[in-house]
């Protein structure tokens, strides 16, 4: 691979690649008008900037005021590259459905195109970023794009979704602000005014010397700011709802991408925190929040009828589970909060693929108008129950093995809390696998019209979660590893 | 910096909070929207104020932001709104005015206990700014909490805004100040728009964000 990279030219930056991509294909699909072409085009850059990213695995710059790359981040922008250019696949069969049921106009895909990258675009930022001002701007960035993405269908539900996902999100990343601001006035006394003292590396060097106290404050708005966005209880409001009511492959994104773009930026502050002594141990109240989370997102998925719905409280409930095992820290509990991050976007995005078939399928998210889907659709239907076995966290599958993680190192050293844990993943397992039966086996309802799908995705990403389960490279869960001890 | 520098940025400081609590018992929408544009006037000067003393030109641009956008442009197009839509008459208040009123003084004192410890080290005019700017954004979270309607949500963020930007033109020296401003300006717009267009469409009767949980109803 390293031979591979002389042939590159020398002012190839993959960084630079991985953010331009994405907004000069935004800026060519919001003119062309085919949707064929378009649906390629979008594929075509999804994949450019995964290249890219995977460039930056063996060439890695060097950071800079505004942009860098280290170990944590380029975690995330694989998976986020991977992730976009997966749902692009998907996003092409699926719009191809819907466009033939009317529900979207070639005007609106036009739109949708542009802003799938645009939000590809702001969430590669946001990951990126070394300048916690420009993190920010990147992630309302992000959440306006999804905001418009959401709404796209225009119903009474799509457009409340779309407002109560806004309005929530855009208090949230105002008190995000507020944090970022409360930091930069914690590093002025000690790095001087201007630029450096929101570049993260700087900061992160020199966090010791910040007053704690300050420290302190800013990282309670980041974690209610940056929070929302994770959709932690009692904060998640918007977060069902956007699920529920947008385009499924923008389903698959909020749940897989946008959620871990904004709990990176809270990490991003952990380890801020966590490099002063004097602050205040971030751990109990991610414990708490993710306790809470974890048990309310539940007991709520027992009384959902709407099939995405029900996964988005899911959703809630694995944030729960990662933050829960970040707030534990340690190495172990940072390892199982990584590992769960990157096994819960991929089996949780290739779910939304299979209920985005699913209901285009049977013309509804109504889980009462589904049933019997193994019979009717054996192969769609096998696909949904491999990706609910996976998140509920059966062996042999990746969620297993985090999720043990998280187990045996909060047994070791809070046994009362991992009771309370076990509890709450016993809860959603319930949940999950008594809708499960329902709507793969059991007598078919609603309509059985043949499925065009597309599996490949789908098989992608259960397969790498598989993997992952049965045997995780070495060289891999030393990276894990490493990552792991920077976050403290 | 002298010391009648501090003082004046502490009284248009001062002015903000006190304009927040207008915000808290304005009942009627087009006072409301009148509150909210003295509130971004005030807010402007503030601003050019701490640029003329930071010797920070590039904070006039903020300060011609928040006058020409926020406290002329929004405020005249939710007034227009208001008065197409026909709710301009209507009284809406969730909880009884005397109890927001007394929330409203328990976040002033909230923030200024929990910031004014914590910021003894920084020089005063910071330090008294970021707890003035804190308490604008807790009222200003305090009227979106409190209120049902579309269009004061959206004044009541907008006033949080306005704390935001009251804490960052307040941090000497912060980067990045103008692009957040114009960041956060790109959102209100895309706020009101959004109201523009629930209403142009006609999907709703109502912009009442109470009566679209109603809407969703049992089906879930």
């Amino acid at each position: 691979m390293n031979d591979l990279l002389v042939l590159l030219p020398p002012w190839f930056d993959p960084i630079l690649g991985v953010l331009i991509i994405p907004l000069v294909a935004a800026a060519i699909l919001a003119l062309l008008p085919g949707y064929r072409i378009s649906a390629l085009l979008n594929i075509a850059a999804s994949f450019g900037s995964l290249a890219c990213a995977v460039t930056l695995l063996f060439q890695r710059p060097p950071s800079h005021e505004l942009l860098f790359i280290d170990d944590f981040n380029i975690v995330f922008i694989l998976l986020n590259t991977f992730i976009g250019f997966t749902t692009s696949a998907f996003s092409a069969s699926y719009i191809a459905h819907e466009l033939e049921i009317g529900r979207l106009t070639a005007g609106h895909l036009r739109f949708y195109h542009a802003m799938f990258q645009l939000m590809l675009f702001g969430m590669n930022l946001a990951l990126l970023a070394n300048n916690i001002g420009l993190m920010w701007v990147a992630v309302e960035l992000a959440t306006l794009t999804t905001v418009l993405m959401v709404g796209i269908y225009r119903t009474h539900e799509a457009l409340e979704a779309a407002w109560k996902y806004f309005i929530l999100g855009s208090v949230g990343i105002a008190l995000a602000l507020f944090g970022t601001i409360l930091v930069y006035l914690a590093a002025r006394p000690v790095i001087g005014e201007g630029m450096d003292a929101m570049v993260w590396t700087v900061l992160v060097e020199r966090a010791h010397e910040f007053d704690p106290s300050l420290l302190n404050i800013a990282f309670i708005f980041l974690l209610l700011g940056y929070g929302t966005k994770v959709g932690l209880a009692p904060l998640h409001a918007w977060l069902p709802d956007a699920h529920a009511e947008g385009p499924t492959p923008i389903s698959a994104v909020l749940s897989g991408l946008l959620l871990n773009v904004a709990l990176y930026a809270l990490l991003r502050f952990k380890m801020l925190i966590a490099a002063n002594a004097l602050a205040i141990a971030p751990g109990p109240l991610l414990i708490g929040l993710g306790l809470l989370s974890l048990i309310f997102a539940g007991f709520m998925l027992y009384r959902r009828r709407d099939i995405k719905r029900m996964f988005a409280y899911s959703s809630i409930e694995h944030m729960g589970i990662i933050v829960f095992a970040f707030g534990m820290a340690g190495p172990l509990g940072n390892l199982a909060g990584l590992l769960q991050m990157t096994m819960h976007s991929l089996t949780k995005s290739a779910i939304f693929f299979t209920v985005g078939h699913v209901a285009q399928v049977k013309g509804s998210q109504r889980l009462a108008d589904m049933g019997g889907l193994t019979t009717s659709h054996p192969f769609l239907g096998w696909l949904l129950v491999a990706g609910v076995a996976a998140i509920v966290g059966l062996p042999p599958f990746g969620v297993f093995t985090s999720e043990f993680l998280v187990v045996t190192t909060t047994f070791a050293r809070e046994p009362v809390l991992a009771v309370v844990f076990i509890f709450g993943l016993l809860l959603a397992f319930g949940a999950l696998w008594l809708r499960l039966t329902e709507v793969a086996f059991g007598e078919v309802k609603g309509p059985t019209p043949p499925v065009r799908a597309s599996y490949l995705p789908v098989i992608a990403h259960l397969s790498l979660v598989l993997a992952a389960g049965i045997w995780l490279p070495p060289p891999l869960v030393a990276w894990f590893q490493h990552v792991a001890a920077l976050l403290g | 910096m002298t010391g009648i520098d501090f003082d004046i940025a502490h009284m248009l400081a001062g002015f903000l909070v006190l304009l927040s609590f207008l915000m808290l018992y304005q009942v009627r929408l087009l006072p409301l929207l009148n509150v909210l544009a003295a509130h971004a006037f005030v807010l402007s000067l503030s601003v050019a104020w701490q640029a003329y003393i930071q010797h920070a030109p590039h904070l006039y641009i903020t300060a011609g932001i928040a006058l020409v956008f926020k406290a002329i442009l929004v405020p005249w197009a939710l007034r227009r709104m208001v008065i197409r839509m026909g709710i301009h008459r209507e009284i809406e208040t969730v909880f009884s005015i005397g109890l927001t009123m007394l929330a409203g003084m328990a976040l002033v004192a909230l923030s200024l206990e929990v910031m004014l410890p914590l910021t003894a080290k920084a020089e005063p005019v910071v330090r008294e700014d970021i707890a003035l700017a804190l308490s604008v954004v807790l009222i200003g979270l305090l009227v979106m909490v409190t209120r049902r309607n579309a269009v004061s949500q959206v004044v009541g963020f907008m006033s949080l805004e306005n704390g935001i930007n009251l804490a960052a033109t307040g941090a000497r020296g912060m980067p990045l100040v103008v692009e957040i401003s114009v960041a956060f300006s790109v959102l209100i717009a895309f706020i009101v728009i959004g109201i523009f267009l629930f209403r142009i469409r006609e999907r709703f009767d109502t912009v009442d964000v109470g009566a679209l949980d109603e809407f969703r109803g049992g089906q879930r």
